[in-house]
């Protein structure tokens, strides 16, 4: 039974909105994914195949010109309510600090938005205890800019968690931090998974960060993206950085990184 | 002596040079003063007539505050409204250009037909000098709002005032103070022409008053006493700038957290 259904979509950039055929870029076509509740799924493909594009038609901002979009059973037909998002740069607001920037999401999302002011000291206990999961325990006070580029996606993560949302929309979160940095982050988000399951799409270009992170590796082609192949990700939890220098997890690294453009990954 | 103290006292000893070199350049070449007076003369008009400039000077800085309040409410309303919906861009924003492009002290003279001579033609015209720029700056605070941001806003069930209320206005913050500092200094200027060309009161009236008697000492006075009016207004707005946008300037005696992680 699938959470998330992607059932033949045709998504056009730029060209008249509705049924019309011919104008506009292709961004995906013919698109078909499917993703059961709770999993820890990964898309990964060549740039500007349409990576992103897929996390918008899930979350509702998109709306494709073919085909349909389901979650939970229900046809997507405008933005969904309560979907955790985080990208490559950091979205905190600079005028916040990180604890507040982390309990936007309760000032917004049903039913935390309409409680009573005599629950803030509730929530600014839950946004620490967050903050403290991901290691930046005394942290809350500072501003973003105050932060490294690490924290601030650790930051960003909280956010995104804060609410406790159904789905986990990520792109390429860790795509401009270092490599060290980032198979850091790799455990904190493993670990807050583990935590608290929800469905997670992890838009990515790195394969290893892929493999360690997912349940299933998607790739997509070139524009217009389509899913090509699929891998499913044996190894048990949690995932140790050790186990992706062991020849399985290499093994299949590399059988991802064949689909992307098959004969250059000899 | 400190950096800090150099800063405060370098725009004094600015405005101090400048007055030396008028001061200077009048005397060596023997300049008549009601051609153009020396900055002392200009000094002792104020003190001789204190009392009417005193007076003057209030009446046109309430009118110049009241133009500048109305400009301020409405370019914030014009601005939000521009910078957040795309058909009111695309559908006001020329107008708006047309609109700050005619010459407003050619809309006076029909100001006071409408309102006749006084006040009201003044407090329009301080309006319509300094509305423009805060609209603009709104408008662009509003309109660079990274889309990431409004995403994330928006998948979490965000409505239209939601967005508005927690990112467009405190985004476009920096902007809209920035605009106010130029928007008051215009406003004197919207005013000030006015009181030239259609007042009964206020320093514009003063100058045109102490022009046609030759009285130029008077009419530098009365240009000294605006600019000093105008700089401290700037300064307020400064101040409450740098109060409310801080997190617009940093790195102001807070050490940058660069550790790794």
């Amino acid at each position: 039974m699938s959470y998330i259904e992607i059932n033949d979509v045709d998504l056009r950039y730029g060209g008249q909105s509705g049924a019309d055929n011919g104008t506009g870029t292709l961004a995906l076509a013919n698109t078909n994914l499917s993703v059961g509740r709770d999993e820890f799924i990964a898309i990964v493909g060549p740039s500007g195949c349409g990576k992103s594009t897929l996390l918008k038609l899930i979350s509702g901002l998109v709306k494709p010109n073919r085909g349909f979009v389901r979650v939970g059973g229900e046809d997507v037909k405008k933005p969904l309510k309560n979907v955790g998002m985080a990208f490559q740069n950091s979205t905190l607001l600079p005028w916040r600090n990180v604890r507040d920037n982390v309990l936007l999401p309760l000032e917004i999302v049903k039913p935390y938005r309409n409680q009573p002011r005599s629950e803030s000291a509730a929530k600014r206990k839950r946004a620490d205890d967050l903050l403290a999961t991901v290691g930046l325990a005394d942290f809350g006070d500072r501003m973003p800019w105050q932060l490294s580029g690490g924290m601030q996606q650790r930051a960003q993560l909280c956010r995104a968690l804060i609410h406790e949302p159904s789905i986990l929309l990520l792109d390429e979160p860790f795509g401009a931090l270092d490599a060290f940095t980032r198979e850091e982050l790799w455990a904190v988000l493993q670990d807050l998974w583990m935590r608290r399951k929800c469905t997670v799409i992890l838009v990515t270009h790195e394969l290893r960060e892929a493999v360690y992170l997912c349940d299933t590796v998607y790739v997509v082609s070139p524009r217009p993206g389509r899913v090509i192949a699929s891998s499913k990700v044996p190894f048990p939890r949690p995932r140790t950085l050790d186990m992706t220098y062991q020849p399985d997890f290499v093994e299949l690294v590399h059988t991802c990184r064949h689909h992307i453009n098959p004969g250059s990954a000899q | 002596m400190k950096s800090a103290t150099v800063e405060k006292l370098a725009p004094w000893v600015t405005t101090l040079i400048l007055l030396t070199v008028w001061q200077l350049g009048v005397m060596a070449f023997h300049i008549e003063s009601f051609v153009l007076p020396t900055p002392i003369e200009a000094i002792q008009q104020i003190y001789i007539n204190r009392y009417p400039l005193f007076q003057h000077g209030m009446a046109t800085l309430s009118t110049t505050l009241a133009g500048f309040a109305i400009a301020v409410v409405f370019g914030l309303m014009l601005g939000i409204l521009v910078g957040s919906f795309r058909l009111a861009y695309v559908s006001l924003y020329p107008v708006l250009i047309g609109f700050s492009s005619v010459p407003k002290a050619a809309i006076i003279p029909v100001l006071v037909i409408w309102f006749g001579v006084g006040t009201v033609p003044a407090v329009i015209a301080a309006f319509l000098l300094s509305f423009f720029p805060v609209v603009v700056n709104v408008a662009t605070g509003f309109a660079t709002v990274e889309p990431e941001l409004l995403d994330v806003l928006r998948v979490l069930g965000a409505t239209r005032l939601d967005m508005i209320m927690k990112i467009g206005i405190p985004r476009s913050l920096p902007y809209f103070f920035a605009s106010l500092k130029i928007a008051i200094t215009l406003s004197f200027v919207g005013t000030v022409i006015a009181e030239i060309i259609a007042g009964n009161n206020g320093i514009g009236n003063v100058m045109l008053i102490a022009s046609s008697n030759f009285n130029v000492p008077l009419v530098f006075a009365a240009l000294l006493v605006v600019s000093a009016m105008g700089v401290s207004m700037y300064t307020i707005f400064a101040m409450l700038e740098t109060r409310f946008t801080s997190w617009s300037v940093r790195g102001r005696g807070l050490e940058e957290f660069a550790a790794g992680g």
